[in-house]
């Protein structure tokens, strides 16, 4: 089960919403609507699950509805149409103490803003969600310590908010979230408002919190880099829909419609995309067994400079060019004796940024393998460009992609994503 | 005379209203007068039996801790004045009556700015009935007043809690208004009830205002002291207004500069006092510049 469940949520802000509902259900234009009835469509029937343990992000623009939507999940907007689930339980039916009590329980919030109470100390902060919850004095300041200690506010406990750069201020408002101890954590913008380093900072420490953890993170936010950073999945927003839901590479390679693509056309693939979703399925492979003949004709077939040798566990054993083929013809000898060691593979999850070293260095496709050693994909230099936005292999006028003629005329269909 | 538009009774209307009121309501509001008195006489009981050289210390002191030296020498120099002129009798009944207007138009107030900041209907209701209360002069209301409860302390007191409730009920309102939206949610957020929303976070950071709106009501209330002695309570209004009937100019410029140093005492020690929240304030300015600048940068990026 699903710790948290959207279902076909809208939410419209003017008079009569319901309706508008209704004729945006029909298939009516939410722009056209907007203009003519004076109403703001800010969320349109959006569905998705969030999954116990990850980092669902929802990225869209300044007024895509990314506020109004996360404010839907705990109740503190309620939904024009549709439902929201948290641990299989639908708020729209609970009553106000009993929304209060998931809230206490399940579900806390970070803010844009922080949105730090400064007539509390930072500890008085940071245990807030155990007061409300009735946990006694010295219990909830024991936990929100230890709450500050985990965002690394270690001896802040006693200072006013105030006192705190905006970063650290940021890391109260975690502490706060966190220290209330809840399955789920919605974070609205939580690091816009912070400079870009502070920034990057504290999404590195998300990310090891959550691993530490395991928390189920909602989070939103406007900006790309930071939703492939984070996001275990991904829901694009644009003018209130969700028109994407997907991993960061599956967005990046496979972007549902223009808008997506446009969206991500800038985003710093080197960091986003791996080995894995880069490289493609080996074109032939020879066994130890081959003869010499037998791999010089599958070489040709396929235009290959060489080949890759695996053993029957699909082990990456070594390679064989064309050249040692030809040198040693007449000679009696099996591909065991031209084989040649294997002096460079990257891991599956090698970011591309690490590919580009590796790829220069050797004359095959790079060979990409799993930590068993064995062979699982190969990236042709080629591909690796392509994939990162700067040429389309399948473009003939491409000035990148001809010299390396080994490997230009593959075929494309099997490439891609995972 | 003859009038265009058919003629209005409205007077008549509400002599009626207040005839009826006094016919079935006069014990209510005897109980009213009684309790109000009460609490003047004795607070006047105190203060005129308390030795003026104690109170001059004393009034220095919270002055002292309202404000710092500077006041509190300020506070002696002015009470010794008052007590030069021979006031100081006249002072402390003026001292008792606006003790108790302020209290009971604060009482009333509060809880009213609160409801208004949290029910827009309410809300509604309330401001034109304040703008009605501010502007009427005090003088239309005051014939009524004294109908219902008749001459004296209680009188003046009722009629000075009518005038000078408005800024303490609007700056409450508005006070609570202004806490950020934000901050709200988060009480919200974390599974707060509206009522520790309101106590634990609206209330504390609606403060500043709150004071401010004290200040106001005890200096509207200072402002009513000559109608006060009108209604005939005794104290600086009186002796103001009988320095009127005999062309006593020294004694009308004496009891008026005793109204005077009585209002600045006061407004500096309660305006100290909502600045003793003065650690609440700026940890309030400095988040706002703080989140200012973020905001700034997120812009800039
Ligand atoms: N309380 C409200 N009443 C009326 N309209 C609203 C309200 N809240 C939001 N909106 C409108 O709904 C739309 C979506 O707003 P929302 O705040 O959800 O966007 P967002 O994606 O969070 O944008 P941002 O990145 O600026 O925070 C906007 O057009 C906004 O003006
Ligand atoms: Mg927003």
């Amino acid at each position: 089960m699903p710790l948290l469940e959207a279902q076909h949520l809208y939410k419209v802000f003017g008079r009569r919403p319901g309706d508008i509902v209704r004729r945006l259900e029909q298939g009516e234009d939410a722009g056209e609507l907007r203009k003519r009835y004076d109403v703001t469509p800010a969320v349109i029937d959006a569905s998705f699950e969030v999954n116990e343990g990850e980092i669902f992000v929802v990225m869209g623009l300044s007024g895509s509805g990314k506020s109004t939507l996360i404010r839907m999940l705990n109740g503190l907007h309620q939904p024009t149409s549709g439902h929201v689930k948290i641990l299989g339980e639908d708020i729209s039916t609970m009553s106000a103490a009993q929304l209060r009590q998931a809230r206490r329980d399940h579900i806390s919030m970070v803010f844009q803003h922080f949105a730090l109470f400064p007539h509390r100390t930072v500890a008085e902060n940071a245990a807030y969600g155990l007061q409300v919850k009735g946990v006694s004095e010295a219990e909830r300041r024991e936990k929100a310590l230890e709450a500050l200690k985990l965002v690394g506010l270690d001896g802040w406990g006693d200072h006013k908010p105030g006192e705190l750069s905006g970063g650290m201020q940021q890391r109260v408002g975690l502490a706060r979230a966190l220290a209330a101890d809840t399955d789920i954590l919605l974070m609205d913008e939580a690091f816009s408002a912070l400079d870009p380093l502070i920034r990057r900072d504290m999404q590195d420490q998300l990310i090891e919190l959550q691993n530490q953890l395991g928390k189920t993170i909602v989070f939103i936010t406007h900006d790309l880099n930071e939703a492939m950073r984070l996001g275990d999945r991904i829901a694009m927003m644009r003018d209130g829909r969700i028109v994407q839901v997907g991993t960061a590479e599956e967005i990046l390679t496979d972007p549902a419609n223009d808008y997506v693509a446009q969206f991500v056309a800038d985003v710093d693939r080197t960091r986003v995309l791996t080995a894995r979703s880069i490289m493609e399925p080996p074109v032939a492979t020879l066994g130890m067994g081959h003869g010499p003949l037998a791999a010089h004709k599958l070489m040709r077939e396929h235009q290959q400079p060489g080949l890759y040798v695996v053993g029957r566990d699909r082990g990456l054993q070594g390679y064989v060019m064309e050249e040692d083929i030809v040198a040693a013809r007449g000679g009696g000898e099996t591909i065991a004796d031209l084989v040649k060691p294997i002096e460079t593979t990257v891991p599956a999850d090698a970011p591309a940024a690490e590919l580009f070293t590796p790829a220069a260095s050797v004359r095959l496709p790079l060979p990409v393998v799993d930590p068993d050693g064995k062979l699982v994909g190969v990236i042709p230099r080629v591909t690796l460009l392509a994939a990162l936005g700067a040429v389309d292999p399948t473009d003939p006028a491409d000035p990148v992609g001809t010299p390396d003629n080994s490997t230009v005329e593959l075929d494309k269909t099997t490439g891609g994503a995972r | 005379m003859s009038t265009v538009v058919p003629r209005i009774h409205l007077g008549e209307w509400i002599a009626d209203v207040v005839n009826w009121l006094t016919d079935h309501w006069s014990g209510f509001f005897d109980g009213v007068a009684s309790i109000v008195n009460h609490l003047v006489d004795g607070i006047q009981h105190v203060l005129m039996n308390t030795p003026i050289v104690l109170l001059i210390v004393i009034f220095a002191l919270l002055a002292l801790w309202a404000r710092g030296w500077k006041a509190a020498v300020l506070a002696a120099v002015g009470f010794c004045l008052i007590d030069a002129f021979g006031e100081f009798p006249s002072a402390m009944q003026t001292l008792a009556q606006i003790i108790v207007a302020s209290v009971l138009a604060i009482v009333i107030a509060i809880p009213v700015g609160i409801l208004a900041a949290r029910n827009r209907r309410a809300s509604a209701v309330i401001k034109p009935v304040l703008d009605f209360m501010q502007t009427l002069p005090a003088y239309v209301y005051l014939l009524p007043v004294l109908f219902l409860i008749g001459l004296g302390s209680a009188g003046a007191v009722l009629a000075t809690i009518i005038f000078s409730i408005p800024p303490g009920v609007r700056l409450t309102e508005l006070g609570i208004r202004q806490v950020d939206g934000e901050m709200v949610e988060a009480g919200q957020a974390f599974g707060a009830t509206p009522k520790e929303v309101l106590r634990g976070i609206q209330i504390p950071l609606a403060m500043p205002s709150i004071m401010a709106g004290v200040n106001q009501v005890i200096m509207l209330a200072l402002s009513m002291v000559v109608v006060a002695g009108i209604v005939g309570a005794p104290g600086l209004g009186q002796d103001v207004l009988s320095s009127l009937q005999s062309l006593d100019v020294g004694v009308g410029v004496e009891a008026g500069l005793s109204v005077v140093i009585l209002a600045i005492f006061l407004d500096r020690v309660t305006d100290g006092f909502s600045k003793r929240e003065v650690g609440l304030r700026s940890e309030i300015d400095k988040l706002r510049r703080r989140q200012a600048r973020a905001a700034a940068a997120t812009d800039a990026a």
